[in-house]
């Protein structure tokens, strides 16, 4: 449904993103997800139109992005990050101009403006003017106005930024119904939004894709090897330098309490019982000692801090 | 077309909720009433001056009198007015972010940006309509040749669609309204200035050619009645291009 063939896109000297290769299947959900400015929505505006990509090919459903704007633009409903509102008017009447501009007609129009108040609870607020709406409903709205014209592909810049816990889960619910007859990609940096409800998330780091696969496919992933965190009562100051020289230990992370150590060693080679004698036997205190599972957070955080190592 | 109304519809909305067109409106047509009503009075010591020196009612021309100064302090009233109106056109839809919205519809460029020219064109010639009320009025007491009457308005609907083009690609350059419409105020002034500089430089081709760019040259002759293709063929291109150049820049800034 959607063909992303080494888009690049520059902004002069800087490049927003970087040979970026993807495709999307027909009713899939997709999640992009990275840090603040890592591109997702340099690319997600190239899809829409927006803004054409430097160098590179970009499809959806068939119809190239740069070439047949129109035909794509028809298929694509768009949030972006800032959902974009005119103040001055009502509900009804912004997604009654949403709809005309879309190209609905007017028996379209009115089934479609039910079917999103139905859906995002607007009925309460719709004859209220926009600017004095609250954030998550002012979010609802610019959700609305992308599912007004029931497009076949769905484009969501944050989808749930500024609402509330409740409103969180709610619009989680709606994207995953989505999921089947609809295209769906949105950006996100929240991880647990991403395993919610995304069958493949893609992480953007700098511009570029470091990994593209399930949540739970990443994580496996990345299971090649194992963690154990090590807390000791009074560590040597070159105490990360000695782990390193153990036998098996592939790296060694220091977090920010003091004596504590993320020890990283090769899938099926426990050392724990090694660990706990070498700690011991040097008199430093051995406080804690625990095998440490990787989440989806884990392996966000390895993959674009660290991008060379995940092969 | 659906699309262009869809803009235009919105734009016309989006007027009307703001207070910009109220005060817009209740200044152009303070002032113009005020300067037509000083006119009827210029004329009124005109007249009974003239009896005093030839004894008898004189025939006085309400054209000469009465029209044709007001319609030229007209054309400084709407170079002051409408950059107002327009100066949210773009830089606003880019400040709130709603440019994203439009250009990521299924709608041509063209027609946002004909949408929303004539939008607030529409706006201009219902305040024009409205001073209307000042002719009416004079044609109850008096009597005046209604032709160049007409003529003098079809030449302020001409050119206050020059300088709303021209207020339209000013917005389009900025995001800041107040730049915008200062932008447009500078442009139309150093336009209208042209006249002058084109008659110190002479009767040559040069000098004529820098004449004819400026609008008030074309203006005048519509006032005093002279319609010729040539005047109109130049508000109308001149609008055109106007147009033109906002279409470019607004897409410009998608590539960039």
């Amino acid at each position: 449904m959607i063909e992303v063939q080494n888009i690049t896109k520059r902004y002069g000297d800087f490049t927003a993103i970087d040979r970026v290769t993807f495709t999307v299947d027909k009713g899939e959900v997709l999640a992009f997800l990275g840090p603040n400015g890592a591109g997702k929505t340099t690319a997600m505006r190239i899809l829409t139109c927006f803004m054409p990509a430097t160098e590179g090919v970009a499809r959806v459903a068939g119809f190239d992005c740069f070439d047949q704007p129109i035909e794509v633009k028809r298929r694509i409903g768009y949030l972006p990050e800032h959902p974009p509102l005119y103040q001055e008017l009502t509900v009804t009447e912004y997604l009654t101009f949403v709809g005309r501009i879309k190209g609905m007609g007017a028996e379209d129009l009115r089934s479609g403006l039910d079917r999103v108040m139905e859906r995002l609870a607007l009925g309460d607020v719709r004859h209220r003017l926009i600017a004095n709406l609250s954030r998550g409903y002012q979010q609802r709205v610019g959700l609305a106005q992308a599912l007004l014209h029931d497009p076949p592909v769905l484009i969501l810049d944050e989808p749930t930024l500024g609402l509330d816990p409740k409103q969180i889960i709610e619009i989680r619910e709606l994207i995953k119904s989505l999921a089947g007859s609809h295209t769906v990609i949105l950006s996100t940096h929240i991880l647990p939004e991403a395993t919610a409800v995304c069958q493949r998330v893609v992480i953007i780091n700098n511009g570029r894709i470091v990994a593209v696969d399930s949540p739970e496919g990443l994580s496996a992933r990345l299971r090649q090897s194992e963690k154990i965190r090590v807390t000791v009562k009074a560590p040597p100051a070159d105490l990360a330098n000695r782990f390193r020289a153990l036998p098996g230990i592939l790296s060694v992370f220091e977090p920010t309490e003091s004596g504590a150590f993320l020890l990283e060693y090769e899938l099926g080679q426990d050392r724990r019982d090694e660990l706990a004698r070498f700690v011991v036997d040097n008199g430093w205190g051995l406080l804690e000692l625990k095998t440490v599972s990787m989440t989806l957070e884990d392996v966000f955080l390895r993959l674009t801090q660290h991008e060379e190592g995940l092969e | 077309m659906t699309s262009v109304n869809a803009i235009l519809a919105k734009e016309l909305r989006s007027y009307f909720v703001s207070p910009v067109v109220y005060v817009v409106g209740a200044v152009f047509l303070l002032i113009f009433g005020v300067l037509s009503y000083l006119a009827v009075v210029n004329a009124g010591t005109q007249a009974v001056r003239m009896m005093q020196i030839q004894g008898a009612a004189a025939q006085l021309n309400l054209n000469d009198l009465v029209f044709r100064p007001t319609f030229y302090s007209a054309a400084i009233v709407i170079l002051l007015v409408l950059p107002i109106l327009t100066m949210r056109l773009f830089a606003e839809e880019r400040k709130l972010r709603t440019f994203e919205l439009l250009m990521t519809s299924p709608i041509r460029l063209n027609e946002v940006v004909i949408g929303k020219f004539l939008g607030a064109y529409l706006i201009f010639l219902g305040m024009l309509a409205l001073t209307g009320i000042v002719p009416l009025i004079l044609s109850v007491f008096s009597s005046f040749d209604w032709r160049p009457v007409l003529t003098g308005y079809l030449g302020l609907a001409l050119m206050g669609a020059l300088f709303l083009a021209t207020g339209l690609f000013a917005s389009a350059l900025t995001e800041n309204q107040i730049v915008a419409a200062f932008l447009s105020f500078g442009l139309l002034i150093l336009v209208w200035l042209l006249g002058a500089l084109g008659s110190v430089l002479g009767d040559n081709p040069i000098g004529n050619t820098i004449s004819y760019l400026s609008f008030i040259e074309h203006y005048d002759r519509l006032v005093r009645g002279l319609v010729d293709t040539k005047d109109l063929i130049y508000y109308v291109s001149g609008m055109v291009l106007m147009l033109f150049l906002a279409h470019r820049v607004v897409e410009s800034q998608r590539w960039r």
